[in-house]
């Protein structure tokens, strides 16, 4: 039985390991998480492996021939066996426990000259503000320079979004009324799609936006040719929220999902 | 005529239900012609002409129908209208339509009408799969599409899960303590009537202007605070389903603690009742946080409040908070009664006594202390205070410990048995611990901050609830309805088209939800009416399992009605088990047991000869049955 333990987890974590779970990988926090998920899976495998193993097991070996109206042994439990798996698995799920405390710390360590980027979510948009290097704007699109760590500092201003980069690992909510960021260090030049991921209203499928990460010549290229004109549809204060509420209401009769209770 | 309309019943409920709707229409009416306001407000978020009526009419029903008769009439000081207990048993399918207070006939009534909403809700899904099979929009717009998926959650959750358990237990609970009934009979069958009118309200917010509340069954405010009138049906069908939980839940406990048979101590309960115990502490403990969640809601929608309006200092993140300091604790509402189904059924068909019986009890109030602490699981990437994310994960971890004693133990208690596997009970129980653990390996996995970052919200987690909700939960839900058919019913179902269920369902949940965590790793998000084309094969594999596991479904209902109907005569006790519910006939006489029965040993003593659990009344009362002592056989090496 043990040996048939050990053969099916490791044929099952030889197998499962093929694969890439996460897909592409283009930011430096993708790999301690990669390797968790690949650690975790092969225990996982292992642990899989018991339960059939041993369910199949007591399948074959005690399975009551037809007819057969005997008992099985009373047996009523085994204290030394029970108090082992109580203690091993506390042992491997504070084991994980400790090693994902290790790769959070290691993921969220800021960098001092990381690049500070606004991200401000809306129904159904993403708007993006580089306070460094003279207030630019972007509208739907995002520009970072590879191999420096980004926070993205996000904003929503209706209701909670979503920021999450599938190839960059990391997400967090934007919440409205409160401040929340995002540890970003992208280390692979491409284009990428940000994705909402918390449901937003109606459009929350389709709120998406292009990431462009680039070398750092062509980001400030791209940087220097942006406007520094805040966009009309980012609405940044209270006030200038509630107006353009009150106008929208107007002219399309209600809106829905809007998070503004009437005053 | 007029005889029957002073009676409770139908005719009364009707005119309950019209008066009630009638006297919240004209309240809201009558106070807006006062205050000089416009008589209908219809903002999206308003409505007061809808849903105070909503609230007024299912109680005008039940005042009607004769819920509240008995109680009325003893808080007025008026003479009580003697028990005649033509309230109790079910002689005609119409029994079955009336204010019953018999344990037997609201335990069927909550099965049958939750099995109704599983299709219902199974409907909603169909609905969503048909949508997701292509990448693209097809079937349905993307507003329609939000309501299908919340709608869906919410009906499968308030409405089959959470129910279908408290309506097992409620048919077998009080048999197999040995008692004559539930503690509160009346409050009982309340419980059972408030169910109806949840579901009626849910399903109902499909015809509100603006469609099915869509904000998910998890309603975030502020998404939630500002949605259309629907979303107020979600916050009122909510506390119905609610209250009917609570009442359960106490009615289970007073039970328990209080009217088990002489010499039932503890360590002498059967899992299942176990199991019911640390469910319902659940239950009352947590459940009025999702009913404060929905309220606060509720009142942000209708009387501008602001508890999680930003603009007006409200905080948003404390609605998750609240609303998940009941909805993990949730997750093992409809998990631990089915825990206790599988440890009955297992020890039954292995002819072996559940292994670690002591441990299994420990471990289910273990899990109990655990969930209250786990919830903020559900907030890693929410934007909460990071600090507690540590603290938080760690306790999630430790849970997997007990329920991984639980597996363990119920594949301990198939070793040396003798394991019949002719029942399809028994088929789902086994089936149950593999799929099981795979929704148990996933929730460990997403319980690691770490990875959470990267799968929450997409249909990794999906996956993880179907594997743990269906995989777990809905396998033992059928193996309870399989193991205890033929007590409810006296007849036997067929065991052919059990097995065609049980693989088609198998191989289905398997097909459907698998993919689903491969998908979901690879990046797409969960909640959206359309995706990538790179998931297309994936979406379209599920869909078409999907649509077969609920083309399964079907063969199932067509076995219960049939067998229900025509099924061979059962017996007493077809699985030869030992708990007292087996040892009276099928189904039970009305009021159980002539005389109360005598617990002598534990629940599980099978392969002790002459051990018992039981001496019912009318066994030789002379001879004296000495009380049996859990045998100290140990494995042979």
């Amino acid at each position: 039985m043990v040996l048939a333990v050990l053969v099916l987890g490791v044929v099952q974590s030889v197998i499962l390991l093929q694969f890439d779970w996460f897909g592409e990988a283009a930011a430096t926090e993708a790999a301690p998480i990669d390797t968790m998920m690949d650690v975790t899976v092969v225990i996982s495998s292992f642990i899989f492996a018991i339960v059939c193993v041993a369910l199949g097991y007591a399948l074959i070996k005690w399975r009551a021939k037809p007819g057969d109206e005997s008992d099985g042994l009373p047996i009523h439990g085994n204290t030394k066996l029970e108090i082992i798996w109580t203690i091993i698995p506390v042992i491997i799920v504070l084991g994980l426990g400790g090693y994902s405390w290790a790769v959070l710390d290691d993921i969220e360590k800021t960098d001092e000259n990381a690049l500070h980027v606004n991200a401000y979510a809306q129904q159904f948009a993403w708007t993006f503000g580089y306070p460094e290097d003279g207030n630019k704007w972007s509208e739907g699109v995002l520009h970072v320079p590879v191999n420096r760590q980004v926070i993205f500092d996000l904003q929503a201003q209706d209701v909670i979004h979503s920021f999450w980069v599938p190839e960059w690992r990391i997400k967090k909510d934007a919440v409205p009324g409160l401040a929340t960021d995002a540890v970003v260090t992208p280390d692979k030049e491409g284009t990428y799609q940000l994705v909402c991921a918390e449901l937003c209203g109606i459009g929350h499928t389709t709120m998406r936006a292009y990431v462009i990460v680039e070398s750092e010549e062509k980001y400030e290229a791209w940087l220097s040719k942006q406007t520094t004109e805040v966009p009309t549809s980012l609405l940044k204060t209270k006030d200038e929220y509630l107006e353009a509420e009150a106008k929208e209401q107007e002219e399309s009769g209600g809106i829905e999902g809007s998070g503004v209770v009437e005053e | 005529m007029a005889a029957a309309i002073r009676q409770p019943g139908w005719y009364r409920g009707a005119i309950g239900l019209v008066l009630g709707a009638a006297f919240g229409f004209g309240l809201v009416i009558a106070l807006r012609a006062i205050s000089g306001l416009d008589l209908f407000q219809t903002e999206q978020t308003g409505y007061p002409h809808v849903v105070v009526p909503l609230i007024t009419a299912p109680f005008g029903f039940l005042f009607g129908f004769g819920a509240f008769d008995y109680w009325f009439r003893w808080a007025a000081g008026k003479p009580t209208i003697p028990e005649d207990h033509s309230g109790h048993g079910a002689y005609s399918w119409k029994d079955y339509f009336k204010f019953n207070t018999d344990h037997k006939v609201i335990g069927t009534q909550y099965v049958v009408t939750t099995l109704f909403f599983f299709l219902i809700g199974g409907l909603l899904a169909l609905l969503m799969r048909a949508e997701l099979a292509q990448p693209g929009a097809q079937i349905v717009a993307a507003s329609t599409f939000n309501g299908l998926f919340s709608t869906h959650a919410v009906v499968m959750i308030f409405l089959f899960i959470i129910p279908v358990f408290a309506g097992l237990a409620n048919y077998v609970l009080p048999l197999m303590i040995g008692a004559p009934d539930m503690a509160f009979p009346r409050l009982n069958a309340l419980s059972f009537w408030l169910l109806p009118i949840a579901g009626l309200i849910f399903i109902g917010s499909f015809l509100a202007p603006g469609g099915a509340f869509d904000a998910g069954w998890t309603g975030y405010a502020p998404l939630s605070t500002g949605a259309p009138l629907g979303q107020s049906f979600f916050n009122i069908g909510v506390q119905f389903a609610g209250a009917s939980s609570i009442a359960t839940a106490l009615n289970f406990l007073v039970t328990i603690i209080t009217m088990r048979a002489p010499g039932m101590n503890l360590w002498r309960m059967p899992l299942l009742v176990w199991a019911n115990l640390s469910t319902s502490l659940l239950v009352v403990g947590a459940t009025p946080f999702v009913a404060g969640a929905q309220f606060m809601v509720f009142f942000d929608r209708i009387l501008g409040m602001n508890f999680f309006n930003f603009l007006e200092g409200g905080d948003v993140i404390s609605y998750q908070h609240i609303f998940w300091f009941y909805s993990h604790p949730a997750v093992y509402i409809m998990m631990l009664p089915g825990f206790g189904i599988i440890s009955e059924i297992i020890s039954t068909h292995a002819r072996k006594p559940v292994f670690g019986y002591r441990l299994m009890a420990l471990a289910l109030i273990g899990i109990v202390v655990l969930s209250y602490s786990v919830w903020a699981h559900h907030m890693f990437v929410a934007g909460m205070f990071s600090w507690l994310r540590v603290p938080i994960m760690i306790t999630t971890l430790l849970i997997a410990v007990p329920t991984g004693i639980k597996v363990f133990s119920w594949l301990g208690t198939l070793f040396y048995g003798k394991i019949h596997t002719y029942s399809t009970a028994m088929l789902f129980a086994l089936a149950f611990i593999i799929t099981f653990t795979v929704g148990g390996i996933s929730g460990v996995m997403l319980g690691m901050i770490p990875i959470d970052i990267h799968v929450s919200d997409t249909y990794f987690v999906v996956a993880h609830i179907h594997f743990v909700l269906f995989g777990g939960s809905v396998f033992t839900i059928f193996a309870g309805i399989y193991h205890w058919f033929p007590k409810m019913t006296g007849r036997m179902y067929d065991e052919r088209l059990g097995r065609i269920h049980f693989w088609g369902t198998v191989i289905g949940t398997w097909l459907a939800f698998v993919p689903m965590h491969w998908i979901g790793m690879d990046g797409m998000p969960r909640r959206v009416a359309d995706y990538a084309t790179q998931y297309g094969d994936w979406n379209l594999l599920i869909s078409v399992s999907a649509f077969a596991l609920g083309a399964v479904q079907l063969v199932f209902l067509y076995n219960m009605i049939v067998s229900w109907r025509f099924g061979p005569k059962a017996g007493n006790n077809p699985w030869r088990a030992n708990s007292i519910e087996w040892q009276v006939t099928s189904p039970p006489p009305v009021f159980n047991f002539d005389e109360i029965p005598r617990v002598v040993g534990g629940p599980y003593e099978y392969g002790t000869p002459g051990a018992r659990h039981a001496i019912m009344g009318g066994e030789d009362e002379g001879a004296e049955v000495p009380e049996t002592k859990p045998s100290t056989v140990t494995a042979p090496s």
